[in-house]
């Protein structure tokens, strides 16, 4: 077990940090959260940055563009960008991280060379088109039907959770094409033009007030069968081929965000007063920051440890629904300390004067999502009983 | 960076657990309560196979192991509830003549404990004290004890202290005691690991096993998901203490003290949840002797004040983040 960094390693560091230092200034600032436009440009135009300068696609092989960077690499990567406070992937989350692998593992070399180069410069944005009001921890169980027509796919149904409707160029779809077969097996995986006539966006208002998700209507938008990936029926497997690329990274940047909120909430703490003293003079509030760090520091070491185990193995440890279950849990206890510390300042979601307390109050309003997204925490606990422990599975 | 354990201690790992399912088997275990959780015989095995001398210079009869090889060796230890004072008998191998080569027992105690509590008080042949100003060794002859009939875990033997402690003779310094501190502290935070992982196991095993409505228990979402939080305790615990494994050896990596604390905080946390959830899992079964169960929860209980408990952890790790925010 070794936890030193290279000196490749570190070299790659200082020039991210450098390169960090002289292009984050030139950065325009950032959009307001609902000027949906304006956010496309602004993430866009952060993924040109990284384009021009060799950090696109850090995990994407050398071959389809990326930088093909080594595990440890692409950890130091989301490090330093977070630490820097760099922009968010952003509305390129989709074509990058879920669409684009996809692509390169799935479709035909014509279909890679015209859709891989654009994403990775930040000329084309991607959606997804997979959860449905019917279909969402039962993913399969989705109906949103797509009808042979000669050479199309008539497609009506509705899609939900869909980030960056508003704004997206392509939609990775799902559609039933098999109506009859068992629910695994009808299933098909389609690049779909999201100016396709027939289609309506919803924008969904969430808790927080923002409007990131959308709901996708479809009445009868056709779409070339030569926009398939994969063969027809078998678009379960084609979206199951997305999660073999994941390989322990995906939470590294909220880590290090959360590190850093759990040092601003020392800061906040030694401005609250209770009574004639600071909240952090009480023994209790620092024992519970104290445990916050703790589980944070370990739970990035554990981080470490799969990241090892991917690299040395291809696949990575028993890590990903651990650190989602745990993370999130934890990201929201720390959420709710919080708010116990702002106590009545807790009421404004704007910063009070000097107190930086508004952020607070937001994180604990949006990380009520963390343990519903991307698989819930019960379904996260599933996995873990049944692929890791072995324990016999619930009736299906 | 590689984070992932090396050929050498996967082989480590397999051999002491090995030689700890011969030769220490829960039966085994069980057996040395009439012995006062040490058995002279079975402890010079522990000695043989480099227990307490693996981190010792081999020049020195030693194995020349580091402290990462340590902590694993620790959780093995933990995983067999293995009693006795082993990490004592640890730190002190190669500074008290005889501890490395098992024919002499340490135990040890914090000079401002409040309790006065001291553990197998028949069993060793050295108590250390640790204070301010150094190791101090005294010959538990010179201690005025009483008895205490009946100890929280009945592999763990107690005796009350009545009298004053013994200064002792000196043998290191302030130091030297700050650092075995730490050092005792990622010991028993990988045998915690190990009681919190063993546990975990053993509900498993029992859950797939037991049924009712004409099912294993293991398929109730209820009983699955606390057997899920069980695994994620004790994996994240894992990446604690193997990386104050790692530290200790290179501090170059970050913070000893910090990954110490923060080590043995979540191994505490980790064992003492996982061993709770582990009686609730075994249901009514979970309530009696018969179920190993309860030796798992009372030693976690027994181990996790030593060096500093949960809370006192937490509370270096407030400390440290207050000298550096």
């Amino acid at each position: 077990m070794d936890l030193r960094y290279s000196e490749t390693d570190e070299q790659f560091r200082k020039e991210l940090r450098e390169w960090l230092a002289t292009t984050l200034v030139q950065v325009p600032p950032e959009p307001g959260p609902h000027d949906w436009p304006a956010r496309r440009a602004w993430d866009t135009d952060w993924q040109r940055r990284l384009f021009e300068a060799g950090y696109a696609g850090i995990n994407w092989p050398k071959e389809y563009g990326g930088r093909g960077a080594t595990l440890t690499e692409q950890l130091i990567y989301l490090e330093e960008t977070t630490l820097a406070g760099a922009p968010y992937i952003g509305v390129n989350f989709v074509g990058m991280m879920h669409a684009g692998p996809t692509i390169m593992a799935e479709a035909s070399a014509e279909q890679r060379s015209e859709h891989l180069p654009k994403i990775l410069e930040g000329t084309e944005v991607w959606c997804q088109g997979f959860s449905e009001p019917g279909a969402g921890s039962d993913l399969a169980a989705l109906s949103c039907k797509g009808v042979r027509d000669g050479d199309e796919y008539v497609i009506s149904g509705q899609k939900i959770w869909t980030s960056f409707a508003q704004v997206a160029d392509w939609c990775e779809l799902l559609i039933r094409t098999d109506p009859t077969a068992s629910k695994h097996r009808g299933i098909t995986w389609v690049m779909f033009p999201m100016d396709t006539p027939g289609v309506e966006i919803r924008e969904i208002k969430t808790i927080v007030g923002s409007s990131e998700f959308a709901e996708v209507f479809f009445d009868e938008a056709r779409v070339p069968i030569a926009n398939r990936i994969g063969d027809e029926n078998d678009g379960w497997r084609v979206a199951m081929v997305t999660f073999s690329f994941e390989r322990g990274t995906g939470f590294i940047s909220d880590l290090v965000e959360t590190n850093k909120m759990i040092s601003e909430l020392v800061e906040l703490a030694r401005h609250v007063t209770r009574r004639s003293a600071t909240a952090w003079d009480d023994v209790e509030l620092r024992r519970e920051v104290g445990r916050l760090q703790a589980r944070m520091d370990a739970l990035w070491a554990m981080t470490k440890r799969n990241l090892s185990q991917a690299e040395r193995n291809g696949v990575p440890g028993p890590g990903g629904s651990v650190v989602k279950v745990y993370y999130s849990e934890l990201f929201q206890d720390l959420t709710d300390l919080a708010m116990r510390l702002l106590a009545r300042a807790g009421l404004s979601r704007d910063d009070l004067g000097e107190l930086a307390s508004g952020s607070f109050v937001e994180e604990r309003l949006r990380s009520t999502s963390f343990s519903i997204a991307a698989g819930t925490s019960e379904i996260q606990r599933n996995i873990i009983a049944e692929r890791i422990l072995g324990l016999p599975r619930e009736p299906r | 960076m590689d984070f992932e354990l090396s050929d050498d201690q996967v082989a480590l790992q397999e051999g002491v657990r090995s030689f700890l399912e011969g030769r220490f088997a829960i039966g085994a275990v069980r057996g040395m309560e009439d012995q006062g959780g040490i058995d002279r015989a079975r402890w010079q095995e522990l000695a043989d196979m480099g227990i307490f001398a693996l981190r010792l210079d081999e020049a020195d009869g030693g194995v020349g192991l580091g402290w990462a090889d340590a902590v694993l060796v620790f959780e093995e230890l933990g995983r067999a509830l293995v009693p006795g004072p082993l990490v004592w008998t640890h730190l002190l191998a190669g500074r008290i003549p005889g501890a490395a080569t098992g024919e002499i027992i340490v135990g040890g105690i914090e000079r401002d404990d409040f309790s006065g509590i001291i553990e197998f008080p028949d069993g060793i042949d050295v108590l250390v004290v640790l204070d301010d100003d150094g190791i101090w060794s005294v010959d538990p002859g010179d201690l005025d004890l009483a008895a205490v009939a009946t100890p929280l875990d009945s592999l763990t033997p107690v005796a009350r202290l009545i009298g004053p402690l013994p200064a002792g003779a000196r043998i290191g310094s302030a130091d030297d005691a700050a650092a075995l501190r730490l050092q005792g502290a990622a010991l028993v935070a990988a045998t915690l690991l190990g009681i919190a992982t063993a546990t975990t196991d053993l509900s498993v095993a029992y859950a797939k096993e037991r049924q009712q409505f004409d099912r294993p228990i293991g398929m109730f979402q209820a009983l699955k998901h606390s057997m899920a939080d069980m695994f994620a305790r004790a994996e994240v615990a894992r990446g604690g203490v193997y990386a104050a494994g790692v530290t200790l050896d290179d501090p170059n990596v970050g913070s000893v003290e910090r990954a110490v604390a923060a080590a043995k905080f979540v191994a505490g946390e980790a064992a003492i949840e996982n061993t709770k959830a582990s009686i609730q899992v075994h249901g009514g079964m979970g309530y009696t002797w018969e179920i190993d169960a309860h030796l798992q929860l009372k030693r976690a209980y027994a181990l996790d004040p030593l060096f500093g408990g949960r809370d006192d952890q937490a509370e270096v790790v407030a400390d440290l983040l207050d000298a550096t925010v």
